[in-house]
């Protein structure tokens, strides 16, 4: 290797990990780690329970069809369609909550969003965050409130679970420096941490189900690309032969 | 059978006698120097993606529907619905970035070696030509998906032209064909980013090539091997430091090839959104015209051009100075064969003062890019602690753009007036038997 070649690709190496230190500072923030894994199926299985019984009397999945999920979590039509589809809906139906609209902006001064692209839109250690900063707060008109989304107006369905946190003000300002547990719930702490990891997971797989596949078919592709890059090298070496005798 | 093949192409060439010299004259017999490195690798793969972004691009529009009540929906329906829809779009929106890497490169690298220089100037041009189509390109592709970042982005940068005097806000809604990015942008912008611009881009790709296969290709030592001792071993007229474009270029842009897809593969495969920056977090929320995204920002490839758009106060009443400086930013790169007529083409070759002059512009470069992208506004108080973040940025931002465009002053004074000092360049490309 020429050192013009070295220096070529010491700079192409440069320009890389220029960019990958740029993505590093991107996401940065004080959120916690979500710690999901799409490979976990079991974390994604307790993920739906949750979902299907704490999030979906509001929140649509627009995009997401029962079909479809039943065949990514491993679970069959029966599973699905007796533990997890309330909504009366088909098992080829996309999972739609039954809350009117209307209602709901009447209730919460703005409707529910659909959750479909939520954590591609925020992130996962965004979702885990919110999930875990919720704090009682009288002055809000549902009586919660959240650090990592200040006055979001939703009210904290979860609450038997983690039970009630309360905010630490910072002396002399209205900053919140910590949350306290002032009520323990049904779970402890690290089990709750687990259940919010279990519904992140599963919310990501939802907002792109394509990423088991992607990762399944990556693995081959890279490998029939690095044989076919072998074999293309030494056919230009066998080639190039007599050009640099 | 090699009988039937042999009298099957006689049969095409008794009909077509132009093809077949056509073919010798831009492969077989087409000879360009032996002594290309890495960095010759990235107009072969700016061809690739090209090829890759229309036959990926032509199946997206089976799908997808280009109104603004529909788009959105129909993205995420190719996204899970259409079969390997996920990888069809991933392969065209990861295609969209790395079209912009090679270029990116490939420029570069022509302002390395001189290629724009004399007889290139036109190929050159052409090839800005090309950037400059390939940017209308990427934003109106952009836009398509209409989600949030799409729709303000296309807010800001449609609005670039209401700072034009007088004219400004009547562009802006003649572009538009609304008050708001809206359905007729969406419907425009699709039929121009499916059939007018690539059409454009093939055909600017074709005279590039024909451009460059009358002078043909200069290389890493700058030395025009038309000028060296004649004669090789396929033609004792031809040029002693050339070989034959094909086979050997093409067995070896094979491998290059190779190289490329495992990087981009990867993306595809493992990272498609690459940390938000090759799709951004914002663009998976619908269009909004109520909600404004938190930062508004152009996809990385335009970071750098629209920094300087934002290092220019408004001033006599009108913000349309840092719209002129961004296109000027792109007009001076035009004109650089013109700003530098140096003789010798090669880095390996220049003076001192063109290797510095170039690094800063390359840092320059990078510099804009972290403004763009408001990178600095993120680092400066990590590294400064409690500063005027602002007056900063600005600060930074401004330099840069200082010697962005104080490169093509430099290179100017530095050649017309005599000052650059060369080291002798070779007779022959360094490489040669």
């Amino acid at each position: 290797m020429t050192k013009r070649h070295f220096s070529s690709i010491v700079l192409a190496l440069g320009l890389l990990l220029g960019s990958s230190i740029q993505v590093a500072a991107a996401e940065g923030g004080e959120l916690p780690s979500a710690g999901t894994n799409l490979r976990d199926q079991a974390s994604l299985q307790r993920g739906a329970k949750l979902f299907f019984n704490y999030c979906v009397g509001c929140h649509s999945l627009k995009y997401m069809r029962y079909s479809r999920m039943a065949g990514d979590l491993g679970l069959t039509e029966q599973e699905v369609m007796q533990n997890l589809d309330f909504t009366g809906s088909k098992f080829n139906d996309p999972v739609i909550s039954h809350m009117p609209k209307a209602s709901a902006s009447k209730w919460f001064g703005k409707a529910p969003p659909d959750l479909s692209l939520e954590v591609r839109a925020r992130t996962a250690d965004w979702v885990y965050g919110y999930l875990n900063s919720f704090y009682l707060d009288p002055s809000r008109p549902v009586g919660w409130n959240n650090t990592v989304f200040p006055n979001a107006s939703m009210p904290f369905p979860l609450w038997e679970l983690q039970g009630m946190q309360t905010a630490v003000k910072k002396p002399g300002s209205d900053e919140v420096e910590k949350l306290e547990l002032s009520k323990p719930g049904k779970l402890t702490p690290a089990q709750y941490q687990q259940a919010t990891r279990d519904l992140t997971n599963f919310l990501e797989y939802v907002s792109e189900p394509a990423a088991m596949q992607r990762e399944h078919y990556g693995i081959w592709v890279l490998l029939f690309l690095a044989v076919y890059t072998l074999l293309a090298y030494m056919l230009k070496k066998e080639y190039w032969k007599d050009v640099h005798e | 059978m090699a009988n039937v093949f042999t009298r099957m192409g006689d049969w095409v060439v008794e009909r077509s006698p132009g093809m077949l010299p056509m073919y010798r004259k831009h492969m077989t017999e087409y000879y360009a120097p032996k002594n290309f490195n890495l960095w010759y690798y990235f107009g072969s793969l700016a061809m690739l993606v090209l090829v890759n972004q229309i036959v990926t691009g032509i199946f997206l529009t089976m799908n997808y529907n280009p109104s603004a009540a529909g788009a959105f929906d129909s993205v995420e329906y190719i996204m899970r619905d259409v079969e390997w829809g996920w990888l069809i779009r991933y392969m065209h929106s990861t295609g969209a970035s790395l079209f912009f890497v090679v270029v990116f490169l490939h420029m570069f690298r022509g302002m390395m070696y001189g290629s724009f220089k004399k007889p290139r100037e036109l190929v050159w041009l052409l090839g800005m030509l090309i950037y400059l189509a390939l940017m209308a390109e990427a934003f109106m592709g952009y836009v398509l998906p209409w989600g949030n970042m799409s729709f303000w982005g296309a807010k800001v940068i449609i609005s670039l032209f209401g700072t034009i005097p007088v004219i400004g806000s009547t562009l802006v809604q003649w572009i538009m064909g609304d008050y708001l990015p809206a359905d007729a942008t969406l419907n425009r912008f699709f039929a121009l980013h499916v059939i007018a611009l690539p059409l454009v881009l093939l055909l600017l790709v074709v005279l590039h090539l024909a451009a460059l296969h009358e002078v043909g290709s200069n290389n890493p030592d700058g030395v025009e091997i038309k000028k060296g001792p004649k004669g090789n071993r396929w033609d004792p007229l031809k040029p002693a430091d050339g070989i034959p474009f094909h086979p050997y270029y093409t067995v070896k842009d094979l491998f290059g090839v190779g190289v490329f897809l495992m990087i981009a593969a990867f993306i595809i495969f493992f990272a498609p959104m690459l940390g938000g920056w090759f799709l951004e977090h914002d663009n998976f929320i619908r269009a909004n015209n109520l909600v404004t995204p938190a930062q508004i920002k152009p996809v990385w490839y335009f970071t750098p051009f629209y920094a300087i758009v934002r290092m220019f106060p408004a001033m006599f009443g009108t913000a349309v100075w840092g719209v002129l400086a961004m296109f000027s930013s792109i007009a001076v790169l035009f004109a650089l064969p013109w700003f530098d007529v140096g003789e010798v083409k090669s880095i390996r070759y220049r003076g001192t003062g063109y290797k510095v002059a170039l690094g800063l512009f390359v840092f320059a470069f990078f510099g804009l890019g972290a403004v763009g992208t408001d990178l600095t506004a993120e680092l400066i108080p990590k590294l400064f602690g409690h500063v005027d973040v602002t007056f900063w940025e600005n600060m930074f931002g401004r330099s840069m753009t200082a010697i962005y465009f104080g490169y093509f002053v430099f290179l100017w004074l530095y050649t017309h007036l005599g000052w650059e000092k060369t080291k002798p360049v070779p007779e022959r490309v360094t490489t040669h038997d």
